[in-house]
């Protein structure tokens, strides 16, 4: 097939301005500034650097948790079980407390039970075809049921200092150790989803999953690893939320699963899966934590946050689709 | 299995007459390890004890069946229960006849905001309710100042009316029985509910064929809101207190009775009969447990369980081609109609 | 006669595209117009228009001397406009009976209920008009899709239908399927329908239709009574040009045996299949639909597991357990369905034809990017792929272009063979014999195509041999010389005629 012409295809297109202005991540980064901006001007602490490093604490093992939870939903997939996957890596925590294994056997505990509780949803994911939400919710109420069936109405509590030294303690004496591996760990994820073949090939299974196993992704394969990393991360949390409060209630993260997802989907990973990155995530996880940082300043209860930010999901899914319907042309 | 060569007629499908057999085994072995759990008393105790679910579930079913979710209703339920017992504590002379009404039109209105983001901006079922869910609740805070409000600032009127009898049966009972048949006529009988199943098969074809997707979307919503309120009164008045955290997580033992009695979370599938009997199932477990003497801690365990047992079940038995997609969501699905032809190049 | 509906100057722009410009039709009662053109022709965006999707821009559609406003689909199908789609409309959970009827059903008085039992008989009676049988109380996921298009059509009935329009209706049909839908066509007729169709195959146009209206590039070119043309004046017109040779064959040296299948066998659906394939060898793989041709195709490349049987490789046995695998080996599979089976349509073109060669690069892409685009440049630029930049998303690029990018990635998976699972399905007359140009270039360099197709004439005038499968088993073989109309035809339905020596091919329709 010859044409007279020769077309040239360049490598990439034109930089142009307007399509980074559209980007998800400018959104964010503007509100995230807006958030700053009232806060600073309405409340005197608000700019104040400890209370600053402080409110990091709120966010950080949450955020661990959306990291992975991103990655799932970007291959189409999710998991509401990760708080009560928490749940049981803490209690086993407690329990392997009471039985004297060291703080750095509790963290490999605690790690190792989460990546089991997320291998099982994996595994009924995968193997049985069943839709991780009915998955999920099902394991969610099993996992928060031993947890619960083990506690009691008691709790675990005397934990060793060297736990307490990585959910409490500072770097530099002023931020928190936990910001510092939420950090590490966004690293870790941002260059696994943007930088490896791994990462490509979860893009392409979120993309279009059956031409994914045409082009030779073991598809299942990497399902049943993020479900393992999803709760191997809920088990990292557990281990950072234990040495934090110190102590292992049933209830303990209780919602968190929702705020995972919430943290994602603000972050602009679309819940149709295939597109997402980790720094809108954290862009999203920085926002979120602003805006409850200020209200706590201002002393509103949190479960008045609670409405915020359910406001503000339905806000940030919102107003694209009424800012399109109304530029694009309807009929 | 070749069960499914067995054809029982257009209403009893199999799955059914299967959770029908199990339910009555489960009941009789509950039974033999505790006969108490037969009598009459037990009985009527867990009717009465599920209406509320069985009410919700039924709502939750055509939700689902649009291939939709709704993790809203519990939030919904709560914050109406909180509208009318404020509303009945500041006018003790309101009759039940009206608070009802009221909130069921305060579920109404809520599920309405659904409904409208969901059937015509086209978002995605579970990221709405997710947001709605934290809005509804955190408003009930906003509602009550974070006062409870206990039996003694309810009238006796308000307290009994859920509880009293009419032939034999608490009026929670005859909710559960009316709405049971109410939903299996719209589900089987009027176009409304046939286009639901239209809607949750292939949303694409069903505007092919003029089904007006948008408006039974917005419907469906705003009933299944219309029921958490009603749901929303009959729980606080039935249990005589109001507060912020009551139904908390109510909303996943719904879902879950939907998926065990059949209700296809990729939509298009499932009966009433099988929602009901979910609903039965989950509330067998849970009066079985204390006469049972298993402590309350195990039911949240035990109910999960069930329903990871019962959705592998279904799994093997169904055998649906492998959809790993996230049902809930609108956008590319693999039975939806390929771009070429949604495309507007010809 | 004067024609029921007319459709007069309509226009339509997308965007920055003029989909439709002063586009003319007409159809008439008790007749089959055919609606030709080429991919990107206005076909698709026409019907979208009377059927209430979209609403054109100018122009004016008239229906038995009325104006017809269309504004949703409702509309159209009130108006008694219906459409019976390629991609079959179907509800797979429901009866029969209630996808006919679905959005009016016939209700009862006293309390509104549906009237199951009319609609029942109702579909009952229409089927037995169509002379088909369907039970109306099947359910429709069992079906077959020549079984839903006959429910589409009875639905088309049902409505009470002045205009049906049929947009390749047989894409998937069987030959015997074909013939029914030909006479349910002319039933339709008989009640005094009109039926708009379209359709790619010529055979098809010139047996079924009895006007046709051609459209190019979003505009009218001409129309007349199907008796009066043929086929050269009709390509003629699609094209805009003289189209002569449809089928070019080049002739390319045969090697060694590069690929040898032996015994391979699936529990339920195929037995026994054995055959080689040599490099610079076109093999064809003619059938019926369900023959098991794509399931012998599927199981060799790793997607299905097959019960028995070896595949070798240069000499040496495969084993194959996953599509990588596959790759590895050297054999690359183009599906059937390329934007569904082969793209990802929300990535760019360099994501798309690196993905199956990512482990190429390594663990880390960073940095690799260079890399990767030389890669994309090489085989984008083979097939002349026209695009504005690399990471532009696929689905920005035309449906020609899209399927460039899904051979792009195989090709760049340098393959020893080559499987392509209908080459040219959707691809109209003026590419089809650039693409099968193509296929000749591949085998010239030594690579070894195994062409599964289902139209025969391509079949015949492409292949080196041709392997007919009937009913999961190999039925005959025939070299390009042995292969003609008649005998290939008759394999493929379980029958066989003698081969007659020296005979020509059917090259071209």
């Amino acid at each position: 097939m010859s044409t007279a012409v020769k077309h040239v295809i360049a490598d990439r297109g034109d930089f142009s301005w307007s399509s980074l202005l559209r980007r998800w991540e400018t959104l964010l980064v503007a509100v995230l500034f807006l958030v700053v901006a009232v806060g600073s001007v309405s409340l005197r602490e608000f700019l104040d650097a400890n209370n600053l490093a402080d409110s990091t604490f709120n966010f950080s093992e949450k955020a661990l948790i959306a990291l992975a939870m991103t990655l799932l939903i970007i291959v189409r997939e999710i998991d509401v079980s990760v708080a009560g996957i928490l749940a049981v890596a803490a209690v086993a925590m407690g329990y392997a407390n009471t039985l004297g294994v060291p703080a750095a056997g509790l963290a490999v505990i605690g790690i190792a039970v989460g990546a089991i509780c997320g291998g099982l949803n994996g595994l009924l994911v995968t193997r049985f075809g069943i839709p991780s939400i009915v998955v999920t919710i099902g394991t969610m109420s099993l996992y928060r049921g031993i947890a619960l069936v083990v506690l009691g109405d008691q709790a675990y509590t005397n934990y060793p200092d060297a736990l307490s030294d990585w959910g409490q303690g500072y770097v530099f004496g002023l931020i928190p150790r936990e910001f510092i591996v939420l950090l590490a760990f966004a690293s870790l994820f941002a260059l696994l989803l943007h930088g490896t073949t791994f990462g490509r090939r979860i893009y392409a299974i979120g993309s279009n999953p059956v031409a994914a196993r045409f082009s030779g992704i073991a598809v299942d394969r990497y399902r049943l690893a993020l479900f393992i990393l999803a709760g191997t991360m809920a088990g990292v949390a557990a281990v950072l939320l234990t040495g934090r409060i110190g102590s292992t209630r049933p209830n303990i993260a209780l919602g968190w699963e929702l705020e995972a997802i919430t943290m994602a989907i603000l972050g602009g990973v679309s819940i149709a899966g295939g597109s997402g990155t980790i720094g809108g995530v954290l862009l999203a996880v920085f926002t979120l934590g602003m805006v409850t940082y200020g209200l706590g300043l201002a002393n509103v209860p949190g479960i008045i946050m609670t409405i915020m930010i359910g406001a503000l999901l339905l806000i940030t899914i919102t107003v694209p689709v009424l800012l399109r319907a109304g530029a694009g042309a309807r009929r | 299995m070749t069960w499914r060569a067995i054809r029982l007629g257009p209403w009893l499908k199999l799955r059914e007459v299967q959770l029908a057999l199990i339910l009555v085994v489960l009941v009789a072995v509950i039974g033999v390890r505790a006969p108490v759990f037969l009598s009459g008393k037990s009985i009527d105790s867990l009717f009465t004890d599920s209406s509320i679910l069985v009410l919700m579930v039924l709502a939750q079913m055509l939700v689902i069946v649009t291939r939709g979710i709704d993790l809203s209703v519990a939030a919904n339920l709560a914050l109406c229960g909180m509208a009318v017992a404020l509303l009945g504590q500041k006018f003790p002379g309101l009759p039940v006849a009206l608070l009802i009404p009221i909130a069921m039109a305060c579920g109404l209105a809520l599920g309405a905001i659904n409904g409208a983001l969901i059937g015509f901006l086209n978002l995605p079922p579970i990221v709405v309710t997710l947001g709605s869910m934290s809005v509804f609740r955190g408003s009930i805070f906003v509602l009550s100042g974070g006062a409870w409000v206990s039996s003694h600032q309810m009238t006796p009127s308000f307290i009994n009316f859920p509880l009293e009898r009419l032939l034999g049966l608490t009026h929670l009972v005859w909710f559960a029985l009316a709405a049971a048949l109410l939903a299996g006529y719209v589900a089987r009988h009027t176009r409304f509910g046939r286009e639901l199943y239209a809607i949750g098969n292939h949303p694409v074809s069903a505007r092919y064929v003029g089904v007006p997707a948008a408006r039974r979307l917005f419907a469906v919503y705003a009933i299944s809101g219309m029921v958490a309120g009603l749901c929303g009164y009959l729980w606080v008045a039935r249990y005589a207190v109001a507060f912020t955290e009551i139904a908390y997580g109510f909303e996943l033992n719904v879902i879950a009775a939907c998926v065990i009695g059949g209700i296809s979370i990729a939509g298009g599938v499932g009966s009433v009969l099988g929602a009901v009997l979910g609903a039965l199932f989950l509330g067998v477990i849970n009066n079985a447990l204390p006469i049972v003497q298993i402590s309350p801690f195990w039911q949240s365990a035990i109910t999960g369980a069930v329903i990871v047992v019962a959705v592998v079940l279904n799994a093997r038995e169904g055998q649906r081609t492998g959809k790993q997609i996230l049902p809930l969501h609108r956008s590319a699905s693999e039975t939806e109609m390929p771009p070429s032809v949604l495309e507007a190049k010809a | 006669m004067d024609p029921i509906l007319t459709l007069d100057k309509i226009s339509k722009r997308f965007g920055g595209v003029q989909a439709l410009a002063d586009v003319r039709l007409q159809a008439y009662a008790a007749e089959v117009v055919a609606l030709v053109g080429e991919n990107g022709a206005g076909k698709s965006t026409l019907v979208k228009i009377l059927t209430g999707i979209h609403q054109p821009d100018a122009g004016e559609i008239t229906l038995d001397g009325k104006i017809l406003s269309l504004n949703d689909p409702l509309a159209a199908m009130r108006a008694g406009i219906t459409a019976v789609h390629q991609e079959t409309v179907m509800f797979d959970e429901l009866t029969v009976a209630e996808n006919i009827y679905m959005g009016h059903h016939p209700k009862t008085g006293g309390l509104p209920r549906i009237d199951w039992a009319r609609m029942e008989r109702e579909a009952g009676r229409l089927f037995e008009r169509l002379d088909v049988q369907l039970s109306p109380r099947a359910r429709v996921k069992d079906l077959s899709i020549a079984q839903r298009h006959f429910i589409e059509i009875a639905r088309a009935l049902s409505q009470d239908a002045r205009v049906v329009i049929m947009d390749e209706p047989t894409a998937a049909l069987s030959q015997r399927e074909i013939h029914e839908l030909y006479r349910i066509i002319g039933q339709l007729k008989a009640h005094g329908t009109a039926v708009i169709f379209i359709s790619h195959k010529f055979d098809e146009i010139f047996a079924v239709a009895d006007r046709y209206t051609v459209l190019r590039d979003g505009e009218f070119v001409g129309a007349g009574r199907v008796a009066e043309t043929n086929e050269q004046q009709l390509i003629a017109l699609m094209v805009g040009r003289a189209v002569t040779q449809i089928y070019p064959k080049q002739e390319a040296a045969i090697g060694a045996t590069v690929l040898e299948v032996r015994d391979l066998s699936h529990p339920s659906e195929f037995d026994h299949i054995s055959f080689p394939v040599r490099s610079g060898e076109i093999l064809g793989f003619y059938g019926l639909i369900g023959a098991g041709r794509s399931e012998v195709m599927q199981a060799l490349f790793g997607l299905t597991a097959p019960s028995g049987g070896e595949v070798l490789l240069g000499g040496a046995r495969l084993s194959i357990h996953s599509p990588q695998d596959a790759i590895d080996s050297g054999i690359a599979y183009v599906p059937e369905e390329r934007q569904r089976q082969g793209a990802h349509l929300g990535m760019s073109i360099r994501d798309n034809v690196t993905l199956p060669q990512l482990a190429k690069f390594g663990a880390w892409l960073l940095g690799k990017r260079g890399q990767e685009l030389a890669l994309t440049r090489t085989y984008s630029e083979r097939l002349e792929l026209k695009a504005a930049n690399f990471e532009q998303p696929v689905a920005e690029l035309s449906g020609g272009n899209q399927q460039k990018v899904v051979l792009a990635k195989w090709l760049a998976t340098q393959p020893k063979v080559i499987i392509i699972d209908e080459p040219t399905k959707g691809i109209d007359v003026g590419s089809k014999a650039a693409v099968h140009q193509f296929i000749g270039e591949l085998v010239a360099q030594g690579l070894a195509v195994i062409m599964v197709s289902s139209e025969l004439p391509e079949v015949l005038g492409l292949a080196d041999r041709i392997i007919v499968m009937h009913q999961g088993r190999i039925r005959r073989e025939f070299t390009r010389a042995e292969a003609t109309t008649e005998n290939v035809a008759a394999a493929a339905m379980g029958a066989s005629i003698g081969v007659a020596t020296g005979v020509g091919l059917g090259a071209g329709a």
